[in-house]
């Protein structure tokens, strides 16, 4: 069978999209602030696909970035004013300025000592979080976070606020997208699938690896000023290992290496922790079986479970 | 014409029975209280004191409130903020609680006021200390029962100076606000009587290896000033016994580096350590011993400051709620009530607010003992009615910033 035609590979994301859309009259107003946080996680989930599925190297320090983005969101709007455009940028830009210092530092090694060094540099991040007392308040963290400023819209309400983080990850799909559909993305599929090979072939394996790394490392902040604004709290709790941990979950369990797998896992994750949690004191328990389960049962995600069962029964077998 | 008129008679019963019925009705409805403590992760163990403390009054009062039954909601904050946020929500917009309560943690505290305040529900913290909650940020949804962390150290810093007649002082305490706070109500009020605060070591929270701290402990010292909270506080008496220090250096410190959450773990390395706490299980008051006779029976252990203070939170919402005759649906009549609170004997003695929302109680000085092969906090010295401003003026003290790691300077390291 040729490759599917776009209209059938967009047919699920767009279905999904339209769902979205057109959820929140349906759904209790903390059913919908869990969505919202769902879809936040989605982008940050996105974006260490990006590393993780996409170019093969796992990282647990990718809270760090998310943390870069919230706290540009803190500490602009709490002691300057600043509006929604300016924290944007600067949150993103600092994200990237970071990951490229990060990157420079990491990427020198593989496998796991990649994780060794990435897992040390988010715990970096989290100790000047916790720290830098005067810029961050540290332990206390930075309350009263206001919802975003200078747009021609209210976000007042948790319906605009839903629809604009939404719009903020379908930006941020589209932007995934293009980078893994374009040569380099598929250049970094290749380097993942065999470095050596794509060295043989001239290709200037670091370099890619650095640009996807940096790249994801801008998305994550990206991220984090959208969770800044949602929460409308920043703390080191948002940078810890745990929530690196929890990320790289959400990668793992909707499967690595297809952007809308870490989304929907992001999602399940989410909602999950939140809800089971209403309903029983056991929840850690459920979500540790749905792990092994996953690990189990599904190695390549949710996602990879349903592609691998669609095209196996479809009979063409690759 | 006289069908209308019967139909408009009817219409007109109706209409005065449903005025008559609304109210009636509204008033039988359960008062709906959401508590929030960690039930999950490291914190669970204290999460599980707070609610056993909070339900426990509510049984002996047969689940009533003010006439009313009271449905109570707990949920899991897991000791996150980001948690906490979302099931404050959840708590308000879909289970529409009257009144909130609980939370541990100054980060967390810190998260919920801002959202308290938008919300406009009443939130009791019998727990969460940070100081500036009821000094520099107030919020005026949340009625803080508990504490602030300095409070019991600055008279303490004056107990150790004048009464112990110690000199100099090594402070080591876990490195947040909750550790700073303590550590720096303590230091000023002694430095103030005299003493020297001569080095101030910070471990990081949570941390289980103190090797490399204790071994910096200036010997030339009189005493150690200790501020553990839960796991570092399981572990760092043990420790400084056994880097020999205990036999040296008498051990003093923070209230929760030796409170009946982790004395039951302890062994002799504690015995003699001298804290001041809010509330001390050996209290010998004929209420205490009641409650923690009765906690024990219920929950096969000695009762926490956690237990107690969310034990009288919910004794709280219930005094004020008869103050307005069971109507908390006045959210701002209901918030004044809470604000007016003043109870005379709580298990651990006369608890009223001030003007900024601190607490004015009793503080214990207290000093592990061995009773019945049991390790208990005997209660050496009482200060009553103890203000968060001890004894500076409130408009001075709060001129001044926020007690922090460098505030005050350490002078004489």
């Amino acid at each position: 069978m040729a490759r599917p035609g776009p209209l059938a590979r967009l047919w699920a994301p767009g279905l999904a999209l339209a769902l979205l859309l057109v959820a929140p009259p349906f759904l209790s107003s903390f059913f919908l602030t869990l969505l919202t946080q769902a879809v936040i996680y989605a982008i940050l989930a996105m974006s260490l696909d990006l590393v993780l599925g996409y170019t093969g190297l796992s990282s647990l320090g990718h809270a760090a970035y998310l943390g870069l983005g919230a706290y540009s969101v803190g500490i602009l709007t709490t002691r300057h004013g600043a509006g929604f455009w300016t924290t944007l940028a600067v949150g993103v830009l600092l994200a990237v300025a970071v990951a490229a210092v990060f990157g420079l530092v990491a990427l020198r090694a593989t496998g796991v000592y990649f994780l060794m060094i990435t897992l040390a540099l988010g715990m970096v991040a989290w100790g000047l979080a916790h720290r830098w007392v005067s810029l961050t308040q540290g332990d206390n963290g930075i309350s009263s976070v206001p919802r975003p400023a200078g747009l021609p819209f209210s976000l007042a309400g948790a319906v605009p606020y839903y629809y604009f983080a939404l719009g903020a990850f379908v930006l941020a799909y589209l932007v995934l997208r293009t980078v893994v559909g374009s040569p380099f993305g598929r250049t970094l599929v290749g380097i993942r699938e065999s470095e050596s090979r794509m060295r043989t072939l001239g290709y200037h394996v670091w370099l890619h690896k650095y640009v996807g790394f940096v790249i994801a490392g801008g998305i994550g902040g990206f991220a984090g000023v959208f969770w800044a604004y949602y929460n409308g709290f920043v703390s080191p709790t948002d940078l810890e290992l745990a929530t690196s941990v929890e990320t790289l979950l959400m990668v793992a369990l909707g499967g690595r290496g297809t952007l809308v797998g870490p989304a929907l896992g992001a999602g399940l994750i989410v909602i999950l922790k939140n809800l089971v949690s209403v309903y029983t004191q056991r929840w850690l328990l459920i979500l540790g079986a749905v792990y092994i389960g996953t690990i189990v049962y599904a190695p390549e995600g949710v996602v990879g479970a349903v592609r691998q069962w669609t095209t196996s029964s479809k009979g063409d077998g690759t | 014409m006289r069908g209308r008129r019967i139909a408009s008679l009817l219409i007109a019963v109706a209409l005065v029975g449903l005025a008559g019925l609304g109210p009636a009705e509204a008033q039988k409805g359960p008062i709906k209280v959401g508590f929030m403590a960690p039930t999950t992760g490291g914190a669970a163990q204290v999460g599980k004191d707070m609610v056993n403390g909070f339900q426990m009054w509510l049984d002996e009062h047969g689940g009533q409130i003010a006439g009313r039954k009271v449905e109570v909601i707990v949920e899991d904050t897991q000791g996150l903020p980001a948690v906490a946020l979302t099931k404050l929500r959840k708590l308000v917009e879909s289970d529409k609680v009257h009144v909130l309560a609980g939370l541990l943690f100054a980060h967390v505290g810190y998260a919920l006021a801002p959202k308290v305040d938008e919300y406009k529900i009443p939130m009791l913290y019998p727990v969460v200390s940070a100081d500036d909650l009821s000094q520099r940020k107030p919020a005026k949804w949340v009625v803080r029962t508990g504490w602030t962390s300095s409070q019991p150290n600055q008279p303490f810093g004056e107990y150790v100076a004048k009464t112990l007649g110690y000199k100099r002082v090594v402070t080591i305490a876990n490195d947040y606000a909750f550790g700073w706070e303590q550590v720096a109500g303590f230091q000023r009020t002694f430095e103030e009587n005299g003493g020297q605060v001569v080095q101030k070591l910070w471990p990081p929270l949570n941390t289980t290896d103190f090797a490399p701290y204790l071994s910096q402990v200036r010997k030339d010292a009189d005493a150690v000033f200790a501020v553990m909270v839960a796991a570092s506080a399981l572990r760092f008496p043990k420790q400084f016994q056994d880097a020999g220090l205990k036999a040296k250096l008498p051990l003093i410190g923070g209230g929760t580096t030796f409170d009946e959450f982790v004395l039951p773990s302890l062994g002799d390395e504690a015995l003699g350590g001298v804290t001041p706490l809010i509330y001390s299980a050996a209290l010998d008051t004929p209420i205490n011993k009641r409650f923690v006779n009765d906690y024990r029976t219920q929950f096969g252990k000695v009762p926490s400051y956690y237990s107690e203070t969310c034990y009288t939170a919910a004794r709280w919402i219930a005094e004020a709620a008869k103050a307005v005759g069971g109507d908390i649906e006045d959210r701002e009549k209901y918030l004044a009530a809470l604000r007016k609170v003043e109870i005379p004997d709580a298990p651990r003695g006369p608890i009223k607010l001030d003007q900024w929302g601190g607490t004015i109680q009793n503080i214990y000085v207290r000093r592990v003992e061995k009773k019945d092969n049991e390790l208990w906090n005997t209660v050496i010295h009482t200060y009553p009615n103890v203000s968060q401003f001890w004894k500076y003026n409130p408009e001075e003290f709060l001129k001044q910033p926020v007690y922090d790691r460098n505030n005050p300077a350490c002078k004489y390291c």
